[in-house]
């Protein structure tokens, strides 16, 4: 069953097509992954579906409901979760704060936040640091706090903007084994991802980007073996 | 007990005891201070320390809970002022009465002005406040229906009356029903803090773009803030209107009310419920005793030791003066 149907969504931005044409389905419960070069067009994509830009024509149905244009308030109300590229926690509150705002958009009741958000606290593995500040969080754990918050609205898409980006060698399993167990929940994921071996191993099918256009879109087999895609985003990682 | 039992079985607030009897210590005291007989002169000081701790905490909601810098709010203050008056003086409906209707003025006009202005954000809607909070005074020194420039006066009543909230004999009444509605105001923002819109307000406040990701309408929530801090500011301008007995534009559209809330917020502690309080305490005695000495000249000289207060406190303690009360005080030693 389709969860997501993107048909023809395009956006510019003055003369710059930052997404052009842009078709995909995402299957439930599975997980979509996002490749391409920088500049491709991967973070807008997720801003157009999320309602954070405003598309300027196209097709986006969640479960069947057109979401197109609606504000990320409603989106996200609907149960379409996603994290930050360039972070974005509660600075001035604790993780449990934090993870409880999101809590709220399923529970009115405090207490029952409260121990719902401790919950999914324990699942990212951060139930030691509840009451330290977000700002006191290293960037790893900051990366778990937003995967938490939006766990916490209860999604059933939820969209993560590079994960494993600008962390240590050594947290990058870590965090890719938190994205397996969240895939094992039954939520539906799509990633953003530029490390091409984590793409491989948790994706079921992936969505190439170059230039604001999709130039392949398959098994993770075949965009391994995709002529465009190697010449776009595997060549140049490999001339680097 | 794993570690996931032991945080369900924590309290869900990290108050400290110790908190709840420093309040009740000091409300006491306050009940019990006129009883020593005040003159009247102290009792004015601590009606205009509770008023402006109020007027403080009003402003504390939207700017230190939402975090949006309103430079105009002395516009509340005012209309809550006229409102009740009006009513007063038109049609002799009670104070009691009509201080509801200057709450309920307040909001109408929060949410009108709320829904363009809270677009803005930032600087904008800081300078948009102040021209707001101007353009008040501009209309209602020419709105006849509301005495224009000359303002209302409220008619004298034959001795005390608690029914027109009127008290000539003596300031104890007022100095109480300041404090009642103090200890209301404040226990109103404490609940607010606990509730989900408080949780909600400050997410806004620390990141529009992740609140929205959590399913908050920003936009509605800067509107709600907006409201519930109009709605604090309107009866203590209803009841100036009733402690002065003069309603003018001059004085109750005057743009010091709307600087004098932050500078006590920010020198008491912004977006702590503790601010307002600990910055009028300090602040007001400052202002009336300065009036004291420097006379009518004093005007001037006030705002530039203000100027200075704020300044000294940005610079060193941006947190404000709550800042020096140490943290086992207010809270509970968390397990971390």
């Amino acid at each position: 069953m389709k969860i997501l149907t993107v048909e023809n969504l395009s956006r510019a931005f003055g003369g710059i097509k930052a997404n052009e044409d842009i078709s995909f389905e995402v299957e439930k419960g599975k997980v979509l992954g996002v490749i391409g070069p920088n500049g491709a067009g991967k973070s807008t994509l997720f801003d157009l579906i999320t309602g954070y830009t405003k598309p300027d024509n196209g097709k986006i149905l969640f479960e069947n409901k057109n979401i197109f244009g609606l504000k990320p308030d409603k989106i996200s109300g609907l149960g379409v979760g996603r994290t930050f590229q360039k972070l974005k926690p509660f600075a001035d509150q604790t993780l449990l704060e934090n993870v409880m705002i999101g809590a709220f958009v399923k529970e009115n009741n405090i207490k029952k936040a409260r121990n719902d958000a401790l919950e999914i606290i324990e699942f990212v593995d951060l139930i030691e640091k509840r009451h330290h500040f977000a700002r006191e969080l290293s960037t790893g754990q900051r990366k778990r706090l937003e995967m938490a918050r939006a766990m916490a609205i209860k999604p059933k898409l939820l969209l993560m903007d590079e994960v494993t980006g600008g962390v240590d060698q050594k947290t990058i399993p870590g965090l890719v084994e938190l994205i397996k167990k969240m895939r094992n929940l039954g939520v539906t994921i799509i990633t953003i991802e530029h490390n091409i071996n984590i793409i491989m191993e948790i994706s079921d099918s992936i969505l190439a980007l170059d230039q604001g256009k999709k130039i392949a879109f398959g098994s993770p087999k075949e965009i391994q073996n995709n002529k465009k895609v190697i010449d776009a985003y595997l060549g140049t990682v490999d001339d680097a | 007990m794993n570690k996931l039992d032991i945080a369900k079985s924590e309290p869900l607030w990290n108050t400290n005891k110790n908190i709840i009897y420093i309040i009740s210590f000091v409300l006491m005291f306050l009940i019990a201070l006129p009883l020593f007989g005040l003159n009247s002169f102290y009792l004015h000081l601590f009606i205009m320390i509770f008023m402006h701790a109020v007027m403080a905490q009003s402003w504390n909601v939207i700017a230190g809970f939402s975090g949006q810098i309103s430079l105009g709010h002395g516009a509340f203050f005012g209309i809550g002022a006229y409102s009740s008056s009006f009513f007063f003086v038109q049609y002799g409906i009670s104070p009691w009465v009509s201080i509801f209707i200057g709450m309920f003025f307040s909001a109408i006009v929060a949410v009108l002005i709320g829904i363009p202005m809270l677009r803005l954000s930032g600087h904008y809607f800081a300078i948009a406040t102040l021209l707001i909070g101007i353009s008040f005074q501009v209309v209602f020194q020419r709105w006849e229906l509301v005495g224009a420039a000359s303002g209302l006066w409220v008619p004298l009543t034959q001795g005390d009356s608690w029914s027109s909230l009127q008290f000539h004999s003596s300031k104890a009444p007022y100095y109480y029903i300041f404090l009642f509605f103090l200890v209301i105001s404040f226990f109103a923002v404490w609940l607010l803090n606990r509730s989900k819109i408080g949780f909600r307000l400050r997410a806004v406040r620390d990141d529009a773009q992740a609140a929205s990701s959590l399913s908050i309408s920003v936009s509605n929530y800067k509107i709600i803030a907006f409201v519930i801090s109009a709605m604090i500011m309107a009866p203590m301008g209803s009841l100036f209107g009733q402690y002065i007995l003069i309603i003018d534009p001059d004085r109750m559209f005057n743009i010091e009310i709307s600087i004098i809330v932050l500078l006590i917020t920010v020198l008491g502690g912004i977006g702590n419920i503790w601010g307002p309080l600990i910055g009028a305490a300090i602040l007001i005695p400052i202002s009336e005793y300065s009036r004291i000495y420097l006379g009518g000249t004093g005007g001037a000289v006030d705002l530039i030791f203000y100027g200075l207060i704020l300044m000294i406190i940005c610079i060193f303690r941006p947190e404000g003066l709550i800042s020096f009360v140490p943290k086992d005080i207010l809270e509970r030693k968390k397990q971390r």
